[in-house]
């Protein structure tokens, strides 16, 4: 049986099949602010129904690359394709996207409602079916109630959500969204979320969104292009990304994770040898095989760590010594901070699955930690 | 202790516009009011009555029995008054639209400037203000009269033989009125601008609008406030414009500052003048409600 990363299947997985063809694709795309490079040499394809995150740190170029998505911005170099479309030289007002906008951007002069016929009105769509397609979209947003106020009137997570509703009351192609959700609160960032995910499914539109925060955007994309200085650094499935980083700097990114340098010195069947710079000797399942001698790490998520008070059986491999240093109880888990011999500080994560445990490990308590063979991934950088 | 400093304080600050009112605009106006009940008296000052406290508040009282109306009822029955009125209010209208024609594209301009010129922008407009009213007056009768700078540089470069005549005619009062007053408009609507979230245009053109159309459901309407509070800036004072007529103006042109002028210095008619005042004051503080009622509204629907 084939192993799948992480833990859910999805049926849905238009970029695997070669045969489907990218809605979205953007071609070598550079932008240049003056001598600033915003967006750096970048390619990307998006498809049909998907719901796409561009994750990354602020200021690595992630509104920029929606904003010409949007027509807001025209690439200094490179192109975009909507639907087989250049877009290039098409003025905003004519592309079949819409945006939702990081500050929402309601208009203050305009009932809910007005703002959500906005662009209806501009189309010149007969006025019942104006009244009734607004009508549909505050039923979605559930703002009945609120047709006839004024933005200044509503709360944030109201104003979000006529945003919204404006936004695809045009039922667009695709619906571009920056930081959607980075004005709520944490409680209503996290309904929202799902929300969000089952109006795409709903409506059947392909979504792009823009966010800096990592566990939305595993929340709640099909995939994700991990961005940094204006490059994707990979693009993956939010378990994909997160099992299987393809740098450091994702794997950095994106959750915690232990990383351990050293130097390969074999191969064992499917497995890399690998020692690390403090004489821990670890081997890891990898389809690539370096040669002995290369460079390597090794990131192992705190998840996957095991602490014991005695050596596993398969020591001295894949196991090292050390003492509990901190112990952080989160509730639902407990991260222990474990300090090895050579003083690099481990974090090891378990569930709290049961409410008491005789005996709990105590702060500077002697203990081993281990971790199968595909409890990591090995990175060449 | 210190609480209730700091109450009385705050009362104080309060009071202070109120003061002001009172003594710079309440009382000043009963006295002219008062004035305008009167009647011409060849004497000094000269009108009757004229109070003392020597006869204490039964003297007072006496004498406030000779109050009449008889001034508003003469200013109903000479029509130059009320031509004066009607012109005066014409002419500070079509001025008032001229402003805003000019000024809202400076306005709008200067909002769209990069930030960092804004200041210079806006130092510029303000600049005028630097020199005197009445020199920037008087150069316009160098530039607009029949050989001034204007004709002189037309006849040069020969778009024109005769010289125009623009001096002494409506036409100068309406050059004189913008260019002395374009700043009032300007700078309201600048501000209404400038605090616009240009996000708001993005947001539009993404719901379809062009530029052009964005302009009008969104840019426009978002400077409003601005508009009308330029607008009332440059038609109040227009109104009751009496240097900008008296020295560019033709003697055919009929103002209600001029009248008011005339009535007070050339036929020593306090009273009549006064009157006339009043019911400036009238027609004027019609549009100040207003315009206090707009901002009122604009302000509590502020973010
Ligand atoms: N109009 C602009 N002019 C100059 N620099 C800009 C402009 N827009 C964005 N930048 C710069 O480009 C970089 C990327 O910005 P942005 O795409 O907004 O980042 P983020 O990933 O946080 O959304 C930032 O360093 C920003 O300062
Ligand atoms: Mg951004």
């Amino acid at each position: 049986m084939m192993k799948s990363l992480g833990s859910i299947r999805r049926s849905f997985a238009p970029w695997a099949d070669p045969a489907s063809k990218p809605f979205i694709s953007v071609k070598n795309v550079t932008k240049k602010f003056g001598d600033f490079t915003a967006v750096d040499d970048l390619s990307l394809n998006i498809y049909t129904r998907e719901f796409f995150a561009l994750l990354g740190a602020s200021g690595c170029g992630k509104s920029t690359l929606l904003r010409m998505l949007a027509g807001f911005e025209q690439p200094t170099s490179g192109e975009i394709i909507l639907d087989g479309q250049n877009l290039a030289g098409i003025p905003p007002y004519r592309r079949p996207v819409n945006m939702m906008f990081q500050s929402y951007a309601l208009f203050p002069h305009m009932t809910v409602e007005n703002n959500i016929a906005f662009g209806l009105k501009q189309d010149g769509m007969p006025k019942p079916e104006i009244a009734e397609r607004v009508a549909q979209m505050l039923k979605l947003v559930k703002l009945e109630k609120f047709a006839q106020r004024r933005p200044h009137q509503l709360s944030g997570g109201q104003r979000q959500r006529v945003a919204l509703a404006r936004s695809i009351a045009k039922r667009p192609k695709v619906l571009l969204l920056d930081e959607p959700l980075g004005a709520l609160d944490k409680k209503l960032r996290e309904e929202t979320q799902f929300e969000l995910m089952d109006l795409q499914q709903e409506l059947g539109l392909t979504f792009v969104i823009v966010t800096h925060d990592q566990e939305e955007a595993m929340t709640m994309a099909d995939r994700i292009a991990v961005m940094s200085h204006g490059k994707v650094v990979q693009v993956a499935t939010p378990a994909e990304i997160y099992e299987a980083p393809n740098s450091r700097f994702v794997a950095d990114f994106i959750g915690d994770v232990n990383l351990f340098d050293g130097t390969v010195i074999g191969v064992e069947g499917g497995s890399l040898r690998i020692e690390t710079t403090s004489g821990i000797q670890l081997r890891m399942a990898s389809p690539e095989k370096p040669a002995s001698g290369a460079k390597a790490a090794v990131a192992i998520r705190p998840e996957k760590i095991r602490i014991s008070r005695q050596p596993p059986d398969h020591a001295p491999v894949n196991t090292a010594e050390g003492e509990i240093w901190d112990i952080g109880y989160l509730g639902d888990m407990t991260v222990f901070h474990v300090r090895l011999k050579d003083g690099k500080v481990v974090k090891a994560s378990s569930l709290n699955a049961v409410r008491a445990v005789e005996d709990p490990l105590g702060y500077d308590q002697q203990i081993w930690i281990s971790f199968g063979e595909d409890a990591g991934v090995v990175l060449k950088d | 202790m210190a609480k209730l400093a700091s109450a009385l304080v705050s009362r104080l600050v309060i009071i202070v516009p109120y003061a002001w009112l009172l003594f710079f605009f309440l009382i000043p106006f009963f006295i002219v009011f008062r004035i305008s009940l009167s009647q011409t008296a060849v004497a000094m000052p000269p009108y009757t009555p004229v109070f003392d406290l020597a006869g204490g508040l039964a003297g007072i009282l006496e004498k406030a029995r000779e109050f009449s109306v008889d001034n508003y009822v003469w200013l109903t029955d000479d029509a130059l008054y009320f031509n004066a009125y009607v012109s005066s209010l014409v002419i500070a209208a079509i001025s008032t639209l001229l402003t805003l024609l000019i000024g809202f594209p400076i306005a709008y301009g200067m909002a769209k400037a990069p930030r960092s010129i804004r200041p210079t922008l806006l130092m510029l407009v303000i600049l005028p203000f630097w020199t005197s009213f009445l020199i920037r007056v008087y150069a316009w009768i160098a530039i607009l009269k029949p050989e001034g700078l204007l004709n002189q540089f037309l006849t040069t470069i020969g778009i024109i033989d005769q010289p125009l005549i623009i001096l002494n005619t409506n036409s100068a009062i309406y050059i004189g009125i913008v260019y002395s007053y374009l700043p009032f408009m300007v700078l309201p609507i600048y501000s209404a601008l400038e605090k616009m979230d240009n996000s708001l245009i993005e947001a539009a053109q993404d719901l379809g609008c062009t530029p052009t159309s964005a302009f009008w459901r969104v840019t426009f309407p978002l400077s409003l406030p601005g508009v009308v509070a330029g607008c009332l800036l440059v038609f109040i004072p227009a109104v009751g414009e009496f240097v900008i007529p008296d020295l560019l103006g033709g003697s055919e042109t009929l103002m209600i500052g001029k009248t008011l002028w005339s009535e007070f210095n050339a036929n020593r008619d306090w009273p009549v003048s006064s009157a006339v005042a009043i019911i400036l004051l009238m027609i004027l503080v019609i549009p100040i409600v207003y315009f206090q009622n707009v901002q009122a509204k604009a302000d509590s629907e502020g973010k």
